[in-house]
Formats: C-alpha cells, structure tokens, sequence
C-alpha cells in the first residue's frame, strides 16, 4: 500500500515536472487590435496595425481607410476611380501626409499620391485629427497622417502576396529581405498592378474604371548599431503608374487630340530617395539629434478629352531636429530646422504655369508631462516663405485623465498653404467647365495662401458592459478659414470659379464613437459623423459640394481562437452616407442636371481570411455586396464634347458590386 | 627612494581626489525599491523627479529597480534615497519611517522586509 502510494507520489511529481516545463513553454501573445488608441498620448491619434490593413481588400494607402472612422473616403470623378479620403469633413490637401515623418504627398500628387503606396508595404499608420505637431511644417490644417513601412532590420525574408479581382484588377507584391550583417538590413519590394478588362456596368459608354498598369519598386537600408548610439535609413524608390479612361471605344493612339471619342490618359512616373541619420547621445538617452532629407521627381502627363494638363514637380526637403530635456524628462523639447525646395513645371492646356517655392523655417516645441495624467505639448515655428512670406504657426495640444480609463484632450494650431489648384482638382478637367481664377493679385496664381485655424475637444473612456471591453468618446472639431481659396462649382455647370473667400468658411465635425467586444472575439465598432461644412460662394452660402452631413459607420470582426497557427477571420463593414449637397446644375437641360442633393446609400464589404498556418494564407471578399450604383455618373454623356459634359461629379460607386480573392505567402 | 614613493603617492592620491571631485553629470543609478503598484509606480517617480538634478527616472513594477539619470553637480543618490523613503517607500539604503508608510494608500502598502 505504501509502495503504492510512494509510486502515486513519485508520478504525480513527475507528472507536474512534465507540466511545469510545458507550461514554460506557454507564450502568451497578447491579442494585437487592429485601431490602437492611446489614453496617455497628447494627442488625439490613433494606430493602424497591419493587422487593420489586413481586413479588407486594402490594395494601396489610399484604400486602407474603409474600416477607419476618423477618415471617410469618397470617390474623386466618376472616371479613374481613385479614392479621396477627407479628415473632419476636409480633403487631403488640408492635411500633412508624410511617410515615416518625411512629407509625400503634396503638390503635384496630391490628386494619386496615396495610391501610390501599396498596403503590403505598410508597418502601421498614424492618424492625428487637429492642429498637430509643428516639427514637420506648417501646412496642416485638419490633420496628420504619417505611415512607417516595414523595418528591414525586423522583416521576414520573403513576402508573396498575389490579388485578384472581378473588376479585372490583379496585383503583385513581392517582398525580399537580407540582413546584410548585424548593423545593416535591406529591402527589396516590388509591387505591380494592372487592369486589364473595360469594364461598362451602367451601360453609359465609358469605362467605370480606368484600364492601368503600375509598376513600384522600393529599395532601403537600415543601419543600427545600439553601441554608438547610430541609427540610419536609406531609400531608393522608383513608380510608374499608367492609367487610360474615358468612352469604351476610345483608342488612344486613333483618338487622342480628335473629338472621334472622349477619352483620358494619365501617366506618372516618380522617383525618390531619402536617408535618415540619428545618433542617440551616449548615457544621455533622452537626448537624440536627427537630420532627413529627401529629394523626389514626380511628373504626370496627362489629358482629359482635349483638356491637356502636365505637371513635373522636382522637390527637395531637408529636417534637423535636436531632442533633449530642461531639468528632467518631464520637460522635453524638440528643435530644429526646416528647408524646402519646389520647382513646378506645369502646363495647364499649354499654358505655362511654372513656378519655383522654396522656404526656409525653425521650429521650438516643448512637452511638459507630469507623469501622471496631464500632458501638455506647445510648439510653434517661423518661416520664411518665397510666396506665403514671413510667418508663425503656433500649435497647442492638452491631455488630461480625469479618472481612470478617460481622457480629455484638447488642441488649437493654425496652418497656413498655398494651394495647388489644378493638381488638387484636376477631376474638373474630366468636364467641359472652362477654369477661371478671378483674382490676380496673389502669388500663387494670382490666389492668396489659405489660412485656418483649428480646434478641438476630444473624451474617451473605456468599461466593462457585462464583463467584456467597451469603450465610447466624441470629440468636435472645428476649422475657420481666415483666407481659403474657393472651388466654386456652384456659379454654373460650365465653369470652374478660383478665388479668395469673401465672407465666411468653416467645417465643424463631430464624432460619436462607440466600441465593444460583444463576446469573446467578436468586436463591433460604430461611429456616427455629423459635418456642417459651409462656404460662402457668389451665389449664396452652401454645404461644401460632395459632402454628406450625416455619416455612420459599422464594423463587426469575428476570429477564431488560434489552433495549431490555424484560424478563420470574417470582417463586416457597413458605411452609410447621408445626402450630399452636389454642384450647381439647375440651368442644364433636364436630362444633364442633377438635383440639389444626392440621395442617401450605403455600402458593405465583407472578407472571410483563412489562416491555414504562419506561412499561408487565403482571403476573399466583396465590396460594395449590396450592389449600390450612382444612378447617373456622367453629365452629359452621350455628347462628351459638348457642353454639358461632367464626370467629376461622383456621389457614389460607379462600379456596383466587386469580389476579390487573394493568398499570402511569407518565408520566416 | 622612500621619498620618490612617497611623492608618487601624494601625487597619486591628489589625481583621485581631484578624479572624485570631478562630477559626473548623467550618472546612471539603479536601486531596489519596495512597492507594488501602477499607483506606486507613479508616486515613486514622482518623488524621484522632486529631487533637484534628476533628469530621468523610471520604476518597474515587476523587477522593483528604480532607474534614473542624475546630475552629480546637483543632488546625490543618498538624496534621492531619502526622498524615496520620504513618499513611504522603502529603499535599499534608506528605510521610510512608520508614519510615511502609513500614509500610503492601502493597495500601495507593499510587504516589507
């Protein structure tokens, strides 16, 4: 019996031996969310993971917002089908788009620059809504968006990402990467994508999406030696992105420059190079200086119909920055220098538009953090600008938490620009409006610099409802325009207006949100927008064109517990537009007008991804599943030379329902 | 002979006095600190940043090292031991007394050796 007994002891002992080793083998991984929003940032940003970028069909940048509720994206014509993406009711060039702190797209791509980024290249993505920081310029107005790509000091050797699509679009991404020793990694993605079917779905004539081709290489090093306290990047890229839209019996070499059949080409080629060097000071590691330059040439040759419009934009940007504290780190401030150099080579139907801008521009900003739960950064910057002149741009940001799991913030700053007005609206050209600007005593096309203000409240608090993880918060927002440069396409269908607001313009948004993990590993995220946007035009003050006032977003993600690296992933999201406020139509022959409002519609997309293990993967998916379609896309179709003709006014899908399926492949 | 030693010697031990008295300005200190909590945590560094010449300081919860960068010019660690000890926590070198630890909020009342 004691025998018996030892040996019952003897086992269990070496059972929970067994055990205990097992259990040191347990990982825990802690459940990466796909939106990261921070309660002790001062700012009011939140974190896409590649993981959020993972939940829909995600091709490039400017598609990887769908599930995003502090960015909506809309449609920019009714031809090349690129999105355009709006933060508290603005469009794109009224924020600061930078990759990896280095500003990309503005100036001449700010109409295809986001496009131009292929989602698998993607780290994560910053969004900050408001005022944001001044270290990167003075530019923004509504917020800042910064994407890090992949390290090459932390990828995987070999990434394969094939894609396909019903509306004929097919994508390669394949990703190389070699640690060159233990300081220094590169490398190598090349990305290409076509579409090569025309597709006609609402029976117009035209293609509902452009036929292209693109190719885009990128090519970096990275350096990092925790030793000295060296840190280095160093990029090469190379894109070229051809697109042919327009009437489906267009052929561009019969056709172009002839009135035989409207159609559209736009070809861009781009090349950029950037380094980054940063040295940590030794036994000193709140203190870091950095210095960035780039230097990239993107040029675009296009036309639309007979309208020809070509832009070639050399630009170079160069950022010191010193990093230390006074006292302790509760006091931290970041100083430095700022240059750029613009050179625009732009011909607007042949006329020469070229114009050189160049700045040069010093920035202080100081953060003060209690360590606890009030924050504050201040910065400003003065700048020298060839055009905009000598000016400052002060910018505020306050966080406090009241209590646990809530934060107030707060933020005030001023942006100042000169706007771009036919690389940013070159959609108009796909129209017979002809383009007048009727002010000439500006510096930037006879226009003066826009200039706004903007600020905001934000609060956000995270529970528990029934034991599981909520959160909720709003936060309102509000931008005044002191000169903005106005786009008037309310006068009448056949022109385009360009001129310094007289009266009145300003965006107020506000954003209700509210998350929650329904049960285990079934999150929902919902967030309702409202929008009152209004400008002052010649004709009377309007709800800015294209711009729903209401705007509701739902998103519901489902995955499976992990077993054996395998899993199933199912993502739902529901977007919902209210009316929209469109262009001045009324006095076009019945037939060609629009009415005053768009009518309200919704689109969902839905992905299923199988995980089959760590090296393979499956998705597919469809977007817009419920099949919505601008009933009319184009004005004036059958008569594309005449005066009516209008493709930039796209309310809604033009395509209607599309399916896609896709593999990753990753060597680790 | 002996007073070539002796020299030496004098000369030897003025270089490390004057070597001592040659202060460093972001001396690395690390010590143990007792406590327990996120609340802890930030009462510590608190209590750590009041001291004059610390320029970073950071507490881990689960290792109980306190880290900092301190200005030798400025304070020394027996300083910022002491203001430690003062917020109720107990250091290596510097125990606080009964009444700063009562003082503590009850989750903070760590066990102490």
């Amino acid at each position: 019996m004691q025998k018996n007994i030892m040996l019952f002891a003897v086992f269990l002992l070496s059972v929970s031996m067994f055990s205990q080793e097992d259990l040191e083998e347990v990982k825990i991984t802690k459940k990466q969310k796909g939106i990261k929003k921070s309660y002790t940032l001062t700012t009011n940003t939140s974190l896409i993971t590649s993981k959020e970028l993972l939940k829909a069909a995600c091709c490039n940048l400017a598609e990887s917002f769908e599930t995003n509720p502090s960015i909506d994206v809309n449609f920019s014509d009714a031809l090349t089908g690129t999105k355009q993406i709006k933060m508290l009711g603005l469009t794109s060039p009224y924020l600061m788009i930078t990759e990896e702190n280095i500003p990309s797209v503005r100036g001449a791509s700010q109409a295809y620059g986001l496009s131009f980024t292929p989602g698998t290249w993607i780290e994560s993505v910053q969004i900050t809504k408001g005022a944001g920081s001044v270290i990167n310029g003075y530019e923004s107005i509504s917020g800042q968006i910064n994407t890090e790509l992949l390290k090459p000091l932390s990828d995987i050797p070999f990434f394969l990402n094939a894609y396909g699509s019903t509306d004929s679009r097919f994508e390669l991404n394949t990703h190389f990467n070699k640690k060159l020793s233990d300081k220094w990694a590169t490398s190598l993605f090349v990305h290409g994508n076509t579409r090569v079917a025309k597709n006609d779905m609402n029976n117009d004539g035209f293609l509902d999406n452009p036929l292209g081709k693109q190719i885009n290489v990128l090519n970096r090093y990275q350096y990092y030696n925790p030793e000295s306290g060296l840190v280095s990047f160093i990029n090469f890229r190379y894109m070229n992105d051809k697109k042919q839209t327009g009437e489906v019996d267009f052929d561009k070499d019969r056709d172009r420059g002839t009135t035989n059949y409207w159609g559209s080409e736009i070809n861009t080629e781009r090349f950029d190079v950037s380094t980054k060097i940063g040295y940590v000071f030794k036994d000193m590691p709140y203190q870091s200086i950095g210095f960035q330059n780039a230097f990239n040439s993107h040029k675009q040759d296009s036309y639309f119909g007979l309208n020809q419009y070509d832009i070639k934009q050399n630009s170079f940007y160069s950022n010191l920055i010193f990093n230390s504290i006074i006292n302790n780190t509760m006091n931290k401030f970041t100083t430095g220098l700022n240059f750029s150099y613009d050179q625009y080579q732009e011909f607007v139907n042949l006329t020469d538009v070229t114009r050189i801008d160049n700045s040069v521009g010093a920035f202080f900003e100081y953060t003060y953090d209690n360590t606890d739960n009030f924050s504050l950064i201040l910065g400003g910057r003065v700048d020298n600008h060839n055009r905009l002149g000598i000016f400052v741009t002060p910018r505020l940001h306050m966080r406090y938490n009241p209590w646990k799991n809530g934060v107030i913030r707060f933020s005030a700053g001023r942006g100042k620009r000169s706007a771009n007005i036919f690389a940013e609206n070159q959609q108009l050209f796909a129209s017979s409006r002809t383009f007048s600007i009727l002010d000439s005593n500006g510096k930037v096309y006879g226009l003066n610099p826009e200039i706004a203000w903007n600020y905001g409240v934000s609060f956000s608090q995270k529970f528990k409802i029934f034991g599981n993880n909520a959160d909720a918060g709003f936060d309102f927002y509000r931008t005044d325009f002191q000169n903005q440069v106005v786009v008037d396409v309310m006068q009448s269908p056949q022109q385009v207006l360009f001129y310094d607001l007289k009266g009145s313009s300003f965006a107020n948004s506000l954003q209700v949100e509210f998350n929650y993990e329904l049960i285990h590993n079934l999150n929902l995220r919902t967030a309702y927008k409202y929008y009152d946007i209004q400008t002052d035009y010649l004709r009377g003050t309007f709800q800015r064109p294209l711009q729903a006032k209401h705007r509701f977003l739902g998103n519901l993600e489902y995955e499976t517990t992990m077993n054996d690296d395998k899993q199933w992933k199912f993502d739902f999201t529901y977007n919902w537009s209210g009316k929209q406020q469109l262009p001045y139509t009324a006095s076009n022959p019945a037939e060609d007008q629009f009415p005053d409002f768009s009518p309200a519609y919704a689109v969902m997309n839905a992905q299923v991804t199988r995980v089959f293990s760590s090296v393979f993967e499956v998705y597919v998916g469809g977007e817009n599943i419920g099949n919505y379609k601008q009933e009319k896309a184009i004005l004036g179709a059958n008569d594309p030379f005449g005066p009516n003709f209008d493709a930039s006014i796209a309310y809604a899908p033009i395509f209607g329902q599309m399916y896609y399926a896709g593999l990753r492949f990753k060597i680790k | 002979m002996n007073k070539i030693v002796l020299i030496a010697m004098i000369m030897f031990l003025g270089f490390s006095a004057q070597a001592q008295t040659k202060k460093n300005k972001n001396l690395k200190y690390t010590t143990e600190v007792n406590g327990n909590c996120e609340q802890c945590k930030k009462r510590i560094e608190k209590a750590a940043y009041g001291v004059a010449g610390i320029k970073s300081a950071s507490w881990d919860v689960s290792s109980h090292q306190l880290s900092v960068i301190l200005n030798e010019e400025k304070c020394s660690p027996s300083d910022l031991n002491k203001a430690i000890a003062k917020a109720g926590h107990d250091t290596k070198d510097v125990k606080a007394t009964e009444e700063d630890y009562d003082n503590l909020h009850s989750c903070c009342k760590y066990v102490r050796e």
